[in-house]
């Protein structure tokens, strides 16, 4: 049984330049993560990112070379759209998709690996990027590869610069 | 949502090691360049060149009065990064925790229904 308030914790790492991994582990059997992920009635439900977002839209047509678009709402009324093809799908343990976020941002492709221990699941997010300079971009200069300035002194520097 | 050319601008300056450090000094406060370039192994010139890659990019200003023309940051474009890297955290973060407890919401019903285990 999954305890109630299991603290597990995302992590962020850059295994190469033009790569960003989120790992998280859920209590939950792998067959089940992956319906969240390709399912709309799941996705909706939780891809959602800070408080204050609904997803209206929620397309998904999964085979390969099918087409999934994302549209998220604000409660201010903003939208925030997001679309891709699926190029590989081996359930329950691997989807592989392109992700847009529109013409200023570059296209990247994702892939998500599911991998089952003791009822656990852990899935590996994997997105990567077509160039270095366009990771770090939605990355901010690579956090994991020196930028000596860290989060915390910065925030503390914004704070008192109000 | 930000401006994605300005930004770029930023993360550019900001892609090199030489220049991270630079701002890491100035966020104790305003130095001249004999001052930053102390903790180099580059000339003074060549950490003037890395200031002016700063400055086009608003990440420093220069006092324009002082004999010595302190170099300042400008913190308004690294609070956007600051921004950006944090919401792109933030999204996964809070989504993943979303799934979490969706995951175990499905896994309750399935439990009072019995259809599955």
């Amino acid at each position: 049984m999954a305890t109630a308030n299991s603290t597990h914790t995302t992590t962020f790492t850059t295994p190469s330049d033009r790569e960003i991994v989120a790992t998280r582990t859920f209590d939950a059997p792998r067959s089940l993560v992956w319906e969240c992920w390709t399912k709309p009635e799941h996705v909706k439900n939780w891809m959602l990112g800070p408080d204050g977002w609904t997803m209206p839209i929620c397309e998904i047509d999964l085979r390969p070379g099918g087409r999934w678009r994302w549209v998220w709402r604000k409660t201010d009324g903003s939208e925030m759209e997001m679309t891709g093809e699926y190029r590989e799908i081996v359930p329950p343990e691997r989807l592989v998709n392109t992700e847009n976020w529109g013409a200023d941002w570059p296209e990247t492709l994702n892939t998500l690996v599911l991998s089952e221990e003791d009822g656990r699941t852990k899935t590996v997010c994997t997105v990567l990027y077509p160039s270095k300079e366009a990771r770090d971009r939605a990355m901010g200069t690579g956090m994991e590869d020196g930028w000596a300035l860290s989060n915390e002194r910065l925030d503390e520097y914004l704070r008192k610069l109000g | 949502m930000l401006a994605a050319d300005s930004l770029s601008q930023t993360f550019s300056a900001l892609a090199d090691p030489t220049r991270r450090a630079i701002l890491e000094r100035l966020v104790e406060g305003p130095a001249t360049v004999k001052q930053l370039s102390a903790p180099f192994t580059i000339s003074g010139p060549a950490i003037s060149r890395h200031l002016r890659v700063l400055e086009r990019a608003g990440l420093v200003a220069r006092e324009r009065d002082a004999q010595w023309r302190p170099t300042r940051l400008e913190a308004a474009p690294l609070r956007e990064v600051a921004e950006w890297t944090d919401n792109y955290r933030r999204f996964w973060d809070a989504s993943f925790d979303r799934l979490d407890s969706w995951l175990q919401t499905l896994q309750e019903k399935e439990k009072k229904h019995g259809n599955r285990k």
